[in-house]
C-alpha cells in the first residue's frame, strides 16, 4: 500500500512538473509586443465602456429620465469620444 | 490514503510557492512563457487540492476513524448527508475547503483572462498563489486534516448537533466562495497597481467575479440567518454576532465597490476610492475567515477556537501595509479623468450610497471589535444588538432610500422636469402607503418600521415604473408582445434590470426585517400539560409531552423530549398542531452514565407555522433539573452497583441495562411531565426576508449573466458610422446604420 502511494505521489509530481513546465519549453519572444498589446486592450475596454455609456444614455432618454436636448448633447459628446477611441485603436493596429 | 492526502498538500504548497516566484519573474522579465507556467501552477494546485479534498470526504463518508478529524467530527450515527458536510465543521477541514475553493476560482479567472492584461495577470497570479501558500502552509505545518490515530476508536464523537441543518451543507461553501472570490478582484487590483494599469480593464475583467463574490456571500449570509432562525432555538435570524458581522463587512464594502466601479468604468472617476474599496474588501474577507477560526471574539458560530491568530494577524497586517503602500505610490496614475456634472445624477446617488455603505461597514466593524478595543484599554466591554440597531437602522433607511432613487435618475444630470416625470408616481405610491398604514394599519407608533415600509413602497413602485417604461419603449420599437418585450428588455440590459431586481429584493428583505422586529410578540413561559397561553393574535395550548429514543444502526443516536402544542385562534378553534422537541445526544464513550445524556449541547428542533403574513414559532426546553437529572443519577448509581455486584458482567448486559434505564427515563418523563419552558413567537412577514433573499439571488444572477456577444467586426464606413454600427450590433454589411438600428440596442 505504501509503495503504491509512493508511486502515485511520484506520478503526481511528474505530471505537475511536466504540466507546469510545458510553456517554458515553447518559444518566448513576445516581450516586445506586450506594451502595444496592453494599450490595445486598454483602448478596447474603454471603447466597450463608452458604448455602454451611449446605450445607457439612450435608454435613459427613452424612459423619460433625460430630456431631448440633454440627451442630444450627451450623445454627441459620447459619440465623439467613441470616434476618438476608434481612431486610436486603428492607429495602434496599423 | 492519508499519506497521499498529506503529499498532495505538500505538493500544492510547493506549486503555490512556484506560482509566486514565476508570477513575479514573468512580470519583471516580461516573459509570457513564464506567466503561462505560473498560471498552470495554479491549475495544478487546484488539481492537487481537489484530490486532497476528495480523500478527506471519502474518509468521512466511510467512517474511517483512523483519521483524527473523522473521529472528532463524525460518527456512524451521523446521517450521510451531514457526514459530507462534517468536513468543514472542523478547523482543518474548513481551511482545506477555503484554499480548495480559492484554487478553483483562481484557476477559473486565470483561464478566462489568459489572453488579456498580460502585464497585470502575472502579479495577480502571484498574489492568488500567495494566499494559497498561506493557507496550505497552515494545513501542512500547523493543522493537518490528515492526522492519523495510532489506535482508531470504533466510534467517533459525532457532528456538533447544532450543525445538523440542511443549510449547513451550503452555508459554509457559499460564505467561503464569497470570501475567496473577493480575493480575485483584490489580486487584480494589486496587479493593476503594480503594473500601473489602473484603467477600466482590470475592472471589466474581474467585475463578474466581484459580483459573484457578493452574490455568494449574500446567499451565505441569508442561509446563516435561516439556520439561526430554524435551528438555534432563540427565534431570531440576526444577533449581531461577531462571525455574522465578519461576513457582513466585506459584503457591505463589496456592495459599495460594485456600484462605484460603474462610475470609474463610465467616467474614469473614483479610481483611488475603487482600489481602496476592493483592497479593503479583500482584507475584510481574510478578516472574516480569521474571526471564524481564531476564536478571539466570543461567538455562537466560532466552532474552531484555535491558535491560528498570530499567522492571520501577520497576514492581515502585511496585506494592509502592501495595500496602503501601493495606493500611496500610485496616486499619480489614479487621478480622476472627469468631475461630477451634477448632484442630480446617478453618479452622485452612487457616491452617497457608497458613503452610507462604508459608514455601515465602519459601524459594524467598530461594534464587532469594541470588546478588543476596550480590552486593550483595560476594561473589556461588549456592545449588544440594541446599540447596533440604534446605529444601523437610520443608515439602512438611507440606503434603501438611495436604492430607490438611483434607478429613477439618469447618468450625468437630470432636469427638474425629468425628476418630476420619474418621481411623481413612486412618491405618490409612498405617500399612499404612509396614509393607509397610519390610518388603518396602526403602525404609527413604530416610526422606523413605518419609514421602512414607505421607502420600500417608493423603491418598488419606482422599479416597476422603470420596467414598465423600458418595456413600453422596447415594444414601440420591436412591436413584440408585452412578455416578449420585457424579456428582450432585460436580456439586452442585464446589468441594469438585474440590479433593479436586486434593489427590490433588498427592499423586500428590509420590509420583513422591519415588520418582524417592530411587531413581534415573543414570550418565554413555563407551562404544564393542559395550560393555555396567549401570543399575539393566537393562543397556544400545551396538550401533552412527548419522548422517544432515536436509534441508528443499533446505536442510540439521541433522546428526543418535546411537546405537542395546538395553535388556536381567538375563539379557541384549533388551527395547527406543532411538535417542538429538544434532542439530547450521548457521550461517545463506552459505558457513559445515563445522566451524561444531558451533559452535552442539546439541539432545539423548533416548529413553526410559516406563512406570508406571519410565523408562529415555538421551541421547548424540558425541565431537566427537577426530575430528569436526579432520576438519571439514581439510574447511574443502580448501573454502577449492578456492575460492582457482578450482576452486569458482560458488555452486552451493561448496554442492555443502559438502554432499559434510558427507556424508563423517557417513559417516566412522558407519564409525569414537569412544567416545561417554552419560547413562543408570533412574528409578522418573516417569510419576506427569505423571499427578498431569493429575489436578490435572481437579480444578481441576471446581472452576472454574460451579455450576448456584441458584433465587433470592422466596418468599412467612417468612424461615426462605425460607432453606430457597433452599437447597433449589426454584422458590418450596412454602410451607415439608421437611427432605428442604433436604438435597436434598447
Amino acid at each position: 500500500m505504501d509503495a503504491l502511494v509512493a508511486l502515485i505521489v511520484l506520478a503526481l509530481l511528474g505530471f505537475v512538473v511536466w504540466f507546469v513546465g510545458m510553456p517554458l519549453r515553447r518559444s518566448h519572444a513576445e516581450a516586445a509586443e506586450a506594451a502595444t498589446l496592453a494599450e490595445f486592450e486598454e483602448l478596447e475596454a474603454e471603447k466597450e465602456a463608452k458604448y455602454r455609456e451611449i446605450r445607457d444614455a439612450d435608454l435613459d432618454h427613452r424612459t423619460g429620465k433625460l430630456s431631448d436636448a440633454d440627451w442630444r448633447a450627451i450623445d454627441r459628446e459620447l459619440r465623439a469620444e467613441a470616434v476618438e477611441l476608434l481612431r486610436r485603436v486603428d492607429r495602434l493596429s496599423s | 490514503m492519508a499519506t497521499l492526502g498529506r503529499a498532495c498538500l505538500i505538493l500544492a504548497l510547493g506549486v503555490a510557492l512556484y506560482g509566486i516566484g514565476a508570477g513575479i519573474a514573468a512580470w519583471r522579465l516580461q516573459r509570457r512563457d513564464v506567466a503561462n507556467s505560473a498560471r498552470r501552477a495554479v491549475y495544478a494546485m487546484a488539481l492537487l487540492l481537489t484530490i486532497a479534498m476528495v480523500i478527506l470526504e471519502v474518509a468521512f463518508l466511510r467512517d474511517d476513524f483512523s483519521y483524527a478529524l473523522v473521529t472528532s467530527h463524525s460518527s456512524t450515527t451521523t446521517p450521510l448527508f451531514y457526514k459530507a458536510a462534517a468536513v468543514w465543521s472542523s478547523q482543518e477541514g474548513s481551511l482545506l475547503l477555503w484554499v480548495w475553493l480559492l484554487a478553483l476560482w483562481s484557476s477559473l479567472v486565470l483561464f478566462l483572462t489568459r489572453n488579456r492584461m498580460r502585464d497585470v495577470t502575472p502579479i495577480a497570479t502571484a498574489v492568488l498563489a500567495g494566499f494559497a501558500t498561506f493557507f496550505t502552509s497552515l494545513l501542512v505545518f500547523s493543522v493537518s486534516p490528515f492526522e492519523i490515530l495510532g489506535s482508531p476508536p470504533v466510534e467517533g464523537g459525532g457532528l456538533n448537533p447544532l450543525l445538523r441543518h440542511p443549510s449547513m451543507m451550503i452555508h459554509p461553501p457559499m460564505l467561503y466562495s464569497g470570501y475567496t472570490l473577493f480575493t480575485v478582484p483584490f489580486a487584480f487590483a494589486i496587479g493593476a497597481l503594480v503594473a500601473r494599469r489602473v484603467d477600466a480593464e482590470w475592472i471589466v475583467a474581474t467585475r463578474r467575479f466581484a459580483l459573484g463574490a457578493w452574490l455568494f456571500l449574500g446567499i451565505g449570509i441569508i442561509l446563516g440567518a435561516r439556520w439561526s432562525y430554524a435551528e438555534l432555538g432563540w427565534g431570531g435570524y440576526w444577533a449581531w454576532d461577531p462571525v455574522e458581522n465578519a461576513s457582513l463587512l466585506p459584503w457591505l464594502t463589496g456592495t459599495a465597490f460594485i456600484h462605484s466601479i460603474m462610475i470609474q468604468e463610465k467616467r474614469g472617476m473614483l479610481k483611488v476610492w475603487n482600489v481602496s474599496l476592493v483592497l479593503t474588501t479583500g482584507i475584510l474577507a481574510i478578516l472574516g475567515t480569521f474571526l471564524v477560526r481564531s476564536g478571539i471574539l466570543d461567538s455562537i458560530h466560532a466552532f474552531g477556537a484555535s491558535t491560528l491568530g498570530v499567522p492571520f494577524v501577520i497576514l492581515i497586517v502585511g496585506l494592509i501595509v502592501l495595500s496602503v503602500g501601493l495606493v500611496a505610490s500610485r496616486l499619480d496614475v489614479l487621478r480622476s479623468e472627469h468631475r461630477l456634472d451634477s448632484l442630480a445624477s446617478r453618479e452622485a446617488v452612487f457616491l452617497f450610497n457608497n458613503l452610507v455603505l462604508v459608514a455601515l461597514a465602519f459601524v459594524v466593524f467598530f461594534g464587532t471589535f469594541f470588546p478588543l478595543i476596550t480590552e486593550a484599554m483595560g476594561n473589556r466591554r461588549n456592545v449588544g444588538p440594541p446599540w447596533f440597531n440604534q446605529v444601523t437602522v437610520p443608515l439602512a433607511l438611507a440606503l434603501v432610500g438611495l436604492a430607490g432613487i438611483a434607478p429613477l435618475i439618469a447618468w450625468r444630470k437630470a432636469t427638474r422636469a425629468n425628476l418630476r416625470h420619474s418621481f411623481t408616481i413612486p412618491v405618490a405610491s409612498a405617500l399612499t402607503v404612509l396614509v393607509v398604514l397610519v390610518a388603518v394599519g396602526g403602525v404609527a407608533h413604530k416610526p422606523k418600521a413605518l419609514a421602512m415600509f414607505v421607502i420600500a413602497a417608493f423603491l418598488i413602485t419606482g422599479v416597476a415604473q422603470e420596467f414598465w417604461r423600458g418595456t413600453r419603449a422596447r415594444k414601440a420599437m420591436s412591436k413584440d408582445a408585452w412578455p416578449v418585450a420585457v424579456v428582450s428588455l432585460v436580456r439586452r440590459n442585464r446589468r441594469r434590470y438585474g440590479g433593479y431586481l436586486v434593489h427590490v429584493g433588498i427592499a423586500t428583505l428590509f420590509v420583513g426585517v422591519a415588520a418582524s422586529s417592530a411587531f413581534q410578540h415573543a414570550r418565554d413561559v413555563q407551562m404544564k400539560p393542559g395550560d393555555v397561553t396567549k401570543i399575539g393574535a393566537h393562543q397556544i395550548r400545551y396538550v401533552k409531552s412527548t419522548g422517544r429514543i432515536d436509534n441508528k444502526d443499533g446505536r442510540i443516536e439521541r433522546i428526543v423530549l418535546g411537546a405537542q402544542l395546538q395553535v388556536l385562534d381567538k375563539r379557541g378553534k384549533v388551527l395547527h398542531t406543532l411538535n417542538p422537541t429538544r434532542g439530547f445526544y450521548p457521550q461517545n464513550a463506552p459505558f457513559a452514565p445515563v445522566s451524561a445524556m444531558f451533559d452535552g449541547e442539546p439541539t432545539s428542533e423548533v416548529r413553526m407555522v410559516a406563512g406570508l403574513r406571519r410565523d408562529v414559532w415555538t421551541a421547548v426546553a424540558p425541565d431537566i433539573n427537577s426530575v430528569l437529572l436526579p432520576t438519571a443519577k439514581r439510574y447511574d448509581a443502580a448501573l454502577r452497583k449492578g456492575i460492582a455486584d457482578g450482576q452486569l458482567k458482560t458488555t452486552e448486559e451493561q448496554v442492555l441495562a443502559f438502554r432499559a434505564l434510558l427507556g424508563k427515563l423517557v417513559e417516566g418523563y412522558v407519564e409525569a411531565t414537569p412544567p416545561a419552558n417554552f419560547r413562543l413567537i408570533d412574528s409578522p412577514l418573516v417569510a419576506w426576508i427569505w423571499i427578498g433573499g431569493i429575489i436578490v439571488f435572481l437579480g444578481g444572477l441576471i446581472a452576472m449573466w454574460p451579455a450576448p456577444d456584441a458584433a465587433r467586426r470592422r466596418a468599412s464606413a467612417g468612424y461615426a458610422a462605425r460607432v453606430a454600427l457597433e452599437l447597433a450590433g449589426t454584422d458590418g454589411k450596412v454602410e451607415r446604420p439608421t437611427l432605428e438600428q442604433e436604438l435597436g440596442r434598447v
